[in-house]
């Protein structure tokens, strides 16, 4: 078979919403599992909110941490485990928001994890409220009027924070198109051979689409990632210390 | 031969894969879902086997031979 | 082994280390701070974790992901500290993951101050974070019992899958005194079927999360009812102190149960019959203790370093409210000996002592 369901992705029906970019992610990480033949190794940290609902989509281990701690207990879980593949799983809320200071530091220590975050540019379980990456101008719940930044504050680019920071990995992949969506996979299974490999702390975000909250069709949500959200999240590998590419 | 299987079952409607297949193959059906989703059809004579449909999917309802 | 000299909480860690735990996670704070700073060192020389987080949530989140993985975990703080810990105690609980978590209690809300104090008991005795749960309290009141409680802690956590917190202060922390230490305890990672590790084909499915979510809200109930009950009638801790012949019974923790002893000691020699309840558990509350009480007591004087009396709810439950019940709180300052013989003397001129 060319493309067959992974293993590790069960039966049961997700609760995500139609169109939700959850799903893909959730797929890629059980495909580089998969190929690394690491899949016996894997611990899942996750958010509370649309990340959470990824227990019972995989056939992982995993545990459930408090809102923006997925990196914070990750990095303990894998100081105990080290020979197991501990993946936190936070959204851009959990991991730019209340979460930042664990973002930070976990980077600064080089926790050997990878933060997979998940970059909808809203608080999704929530309503769909404006979190740290919701774009200028773009309304949500709690900026009905369109993202100010002169009222809201400004968003942040994790990238052009971590990317003067001693890490293992740093990258932004999509969903919006099939290419993406194989550029994203590569990312994260950089990202996994190199906690394979003790290279330290690894964060690939991945821009993901929210048709619910943002009001549009799923269809017209890839148009917004592509045309919207990469104006101001450029794609890409921003450190890259593998040296997988040679 | 069989060239994709299709778990409709699992399809929410969100319709990414009808977007992204170049050969214009799958296209909204008239049957609703149990959950009360209008799910896909695929017009199996006129896939390439690309695998866009397989890696656009959320919901894991394509397989490809 | 022989008795050596030791900070009281370099005792506490130390004791921790013997008894497996191999994960610290945790931010300088007086007067708790010397436990990191043991841990800093000592911890890598046993092989173990050791983590100065970037704030307190993440020292008991990184504890938690450590427990969730199957190690024995501590971490401590003070205060201000203390309270940012409440969020992750409150997960812990809910999760079922054992730990330890030493508050080593300073004055006053807020910033307070950093001396000895006991305002902390409503909040760790009450679960001091959101939702319905409690926790474990031990209670020391020496160096001595800042390692045995340490050591204990560990066993008492895996026994229930719940954390269990010290009630140390200031005055036991920073004290000086001569400590016998236990021998090195392996914990095994592996020893519980909770563990959350990589999945081998075949293997169950292990999650850590919520035990109220597998469970669902009635099930939970009746199980976290039960599990509270069993803890309480398992527990409960105290050492009684002259109290057969008691007309005042002295109610007292920590470091103000020392000077009570004291004030014992010297009511004994005047002729007034004192005796003492020490908390050894805060939760659960040593009810045990009273109900063996004969029923012609003068009443029950609190002893604690809380400005609002925060035992005398406690005391005036364990004894059903058939007895007056007072406090003598001091805030800063340890309790004075004699005024608690004063005070003493005060309730047996207003309620009469025996017959």
């Amino acid at each position: 078979m060319k493309y067959s369901i992974p293993k590790t992705i069960t039966n049961i029906e997700s609760g995500w919403c139609p169109g939700c970019g959850h799903g893909i992610v959730t797929r890629l990480l059980a495909e580089t599992t998969e190929e690394l033949g690491i899949s016996d190794k894997v611990i899942i940290v996750r958010d509370v909110a649309c990340g959470s609902m990824q227990s019972g989509v995989v056939t992982y281990n995993n545990i459930g941490a408090a809102h923006g701690r997925t990196i914070a207990v990750a990095a303990g879980a894998k100081r105990i485990r080290k020979e197991d593949i501990v993946i936190a799983n936070p959204g851009d809320g959990s991991a730019y928001s209340i979460g930042i200071e664990s973002t930070m530091h976990a980077a600064l220590r080089n926790e050997n994890i990878l933060a997979l975050v998940v970059n909808n540019s809203v608080f999704g379980m929530t309503g769909g409220q404006m979190s740290p990456t919701t774009l200028p101008g773009q309304k949500t719940t709690s900026s009905p009027y369109g993202r100010d930044t002169s009222y809201n504050g400004n968003l942040l680019d994790i990238m052009k924070v971590l990317n003067t920071f001693d890490i293992a990995y740093l990258a932004r992949g999509s969903v919006d198109s099939p290419s993406a969506v194989m550029k994203a996979k590569k990312y994260i299974k950089k990202a996994l051979m190199m906690q394979q490999d003790n290279k330290g702390f690894c964060l690939v975000e991945i821009l993901s689409p929210c048709p619910t909250n943002w009001g549009l069709s799923p269809e017209d949500s890839l148009k917004f990632i592509k045309e919207k959200q990469q104006e101001y999240f450029p794609l890409g590998e921003y450190v890259d210390k593998g040296g997988y590419d040679k | 031969m069989e060239k994709i299987s299709i778990d409709v079952s699992r399809c929410k409607g969100c319709g990414y894969c009808i977007c992204v297949c170049p050969s214009g193959a799958i296209t909204k059906s008239e049957e609703v879902s149990k959950k009360g989703y209008t799910v896909i059809s695929v017009d199996e004579s006129k896939c390439v086997q690309c695998g866009s449909c397989y890696k656009m999917c959320p919901d894991y309802v394509f397989q490809i031979f | 082994m022989a008795k050596t000299l030791m900070k009281g909480n370099e005792a506490l860690a130390e004791s921790a280390l013997r008894a497996g735990c191999r994960f610290f996670s945790g931010y300088p704070i007086t007067p708790q701070t010397e436990i990191l700073e043991y841990m800093s060192w000592r911890m890598r020389e046993v092989g173990g974790e050791f983590v100065q987080t970037e704030s307190e949530v993440a020292g008991i989140n990184m504890l938690f992901g450590a427990s969730a993985a199957g190690a024995r975990a501590l971490t401590s703080s003070s205060g201000p500290g203390f309270s940012l810990k409440q969020e992750g105690i409150s997960y812990l609980c809910g999760t079922e993951l054992p730990a330890v978590i030493v508050d080593v209690m300073r004055i006053g809300s807020a910033l307070g101050n950093v001396f000895q104090g006991q305002g902390d008991y409503w909040q760790l005795t009450r679960g001091g974070g959101h939702g319905d749960y409690r926790t474990i309290v031990l209670a020391p009141a020496s160096v001595q019992e800042n390692a045995d409680m340490a050591y204990e802690a560990f066993d008492l956590a895996e026994k229930y899958t719940h954390p269990v917190l010290i009630a140390s202060d200031a005055a036991i922390g920073q004290m000086v005194e001569a400590v016998e230490l236990k021998d090195f305890h392996d914990h095994d990672i592996n020893k519980y079927d909770w563990v959350i590790k990589g999945r081998k084909e075949g293997e169950d499915k292990r999650i850590a999360e919520n035990v109220y979510y597998a469970m669902g809200a009635d099930e939970y109930k009746d199980f976290l009812l039960e599990k509270y009950k069993r803890i309480e009638d398992n527990e409960q801790k105290w050492e009684s102190v002259n109290t057969e012949d008691a007309e005042v019974v002295l109610v007292s923790y920590g470091i103000s149960s020392r000077v009570c002893k004291e004030a014992v000691k010297i009511a004994r020699k005047k002729g007034i019959k004192l005796g003492l309840i020490r908390l050894k558990t805060l939760w659960p509350f040593p009810k045990k203790a009273f109900d063996a009480l004969t029923s012609d007591i003068a009443g029950f004087l609190c002893v604690e370093m809380s400005i609002l009396g925060q035992m005398v709810d406690d005391v005036k439950l364990a004894t059903d409210n058939k007895f007056p019940v007072k406090c003598y709180s001091e805030f800063s300052n340890v309790p004075d000996p004699a005024i608690i013989i004063e005070r003493a003397e005060k309730m047996l001129l207003e309620n009469g002592g025996r017959k």
